[in-house]
């Protein structure tokens, strides 16, 4: 498992530790069913508090990325892959959210947009 | 989760300075960063956790029972790193060992000798010839060689170079493994603090400022700049404390984000322990 964090960056500890694991989970590189580090001893190696370290389990656990045992640990979840389009949904609502805003303060029309993501999603006949 | 320190209404009166009325919880299981200004009281809260010294009023309970009452029993399960040592400058490292194993009834001779050796202490050497650095690493050693339940640290990282604190702080969170332990420590150096904590007391001028899990703190918590004129646009609700300097005005925040989306012309940065600590002592509080 790789986690990398920054201590600049203004996003919150937890959240960068939820988001490595969740991107091992995606990617395969953390596979169903493989244990995960106890939250101590995940502490002492990054050195970031327990409580921290805490946090970001029990917000993946709620979102159903991984499962604790009682008694035995920590495992990554069986792989959910309705959950997984489903958080990617609501990320990618949320660029278009942001994007059609900043278009409807420049006054740029929605056919101009649309536009632009026929030219990002790619042609399938251009077999991209 | 219970609590393994319970300060309640506690004072003590010096000529010049007060301590207290404090209150203060420490729950088990947690690291505590205790942060102020040199003279806030920080060191005279320590002992007097530890009953060094007597207070006028109020009450200490560690592990749950009352410190004056049962102050062996408590002492037999502390680790304590105070500002200054306390052996004879002519004693050997380790000649230490012997002495400690009469003051705990748990002292761990080999336990003692392995943290030498990790700290990489040499054995044969007179106390006064050691450097700021070995001392201090003698101390911890000595701290932890009793299997405490709690370590009560007096600025144990000063003097120390940043390689041989992350040490220092490597034990620490080896310390933390069993959950039941738990570690108080005071320290100016708040960088070491801002990772391993998991909760940070202010204290200022004798008194509890502020107590808050470190979470709550460096993940909301910001620093927005801006210029005097801009000042009078933020609503005094959105200000916890604010420093007034020559060229920008400095507001501390409790919410980033939302200040960010409010202020949006203005910088809003994330704090550092170090900036929050000075804009809640210097600072102009709402």
């Amino acid at each position: 498992m790789k986690i990398i964090i920054s201590n600049s960056s203004p996003v919150p500890i937890y959240e960068q530790i939820k988001k490595a694991i969740v991107e091992q989970i995606i990617s395969g590189a953390l596979k169903e069913n493989e244990p995960l580090p106890s939250i101590r001893s995940l502490a002492q190696d990054i050195q970031i508090s327990v409580m921290t370290i805490n946090k970001a389990y029990v917000e993946l656990e709620q979102e159903g990325y991984i499962r604790s045992i009682q008694g035995k640990g920590t495992f990554v979840a069986p792989k959910n892959t309705e959950l997984a389009r489903e958080n990617a949904q609501k990320e990618i609502e949320a660029h278009i959210a942001s994007a059609v805003e900043l278009a409807q303060k420049m006054q740029i029309e929605k056919r101009e947009i649309l536009n632009l993501i026929e030219i990002f999603y790619g042609d399938p006949e251009d077999g991209q | 989760m219970g609590n393994v320190i319970e300060v309640e209404e506690l004072m003590k009166n010096y000529t010049g300075f007060q301590l207290g009325k404090l209150c203060l919880k420490i729950p088990d299981g947690c690291i505590v960063g205790l942060i102020g200004e040199n003279g806030a009281g920080k060191t005279t809260l320590l002992k007097a956790l530890l009953g060094i010294i007597r207070v006028d009023k109020g009450s200490v309970r560690i592990f749950g029972k009352d410190i004056k009452k049962n102050e062996r029993e408590i002492k037999e399960e502390i680790g304590v790193v105070l500002d200054n040592m306390f052996f004879p400058e002519s004693l050997r490292i380790k000649d230490v060992n012997a002495v400690m194993k009469d003051v705990y009834k748990k002292w761990d001779t080999g336990l003692f000798e392995e943290y030498i050796s990790r700290f990489q202490l040499p054995g044969g050497k007179v106390i006064k010839e050691l450097s700021k650095g070995m001392r201090k690493k003698l101390e911890i050693a000595v701290a932890l060689s009793h299997h405490p339940r709690l370590l009560i640290l007096d600025e144990p990282t000063s003097g120390l170079d940043p390689v041989a604190r992350n040490g220092i702080l490597d034990i620490f969170m080896d310390f933390m493994q069993d959950e039941a332990h738990s570690i108080l420590f005071s320290t100016h150096i708040t960088s070491d603090l801002e990772r391993i904590a998991d909760y940070i007391v202010l204290i200022n001028k004798g008194n509890v400022e502020f107590d808050s899990p470190r979470d709550e703190l460096l993940d909301h918590y910001g620093i927005l700049k801006c210029g005097e004129e801009e000042f009078s646009r933020i609503e005094k609700g959105d200000v916890v404390s604010c420093m007034k300097n020559r060229y920008d005005c400095e507001v501390l925040v409790k919410d980033r984000n939302a200040a960010a989306e409010k202020y949006k012309d203005f910088v809003v940065d994330k704090i550092t322990l170090e900036d929050f600590m000075v804009l809640m002592i210097k600072g102009e509080k709402q």
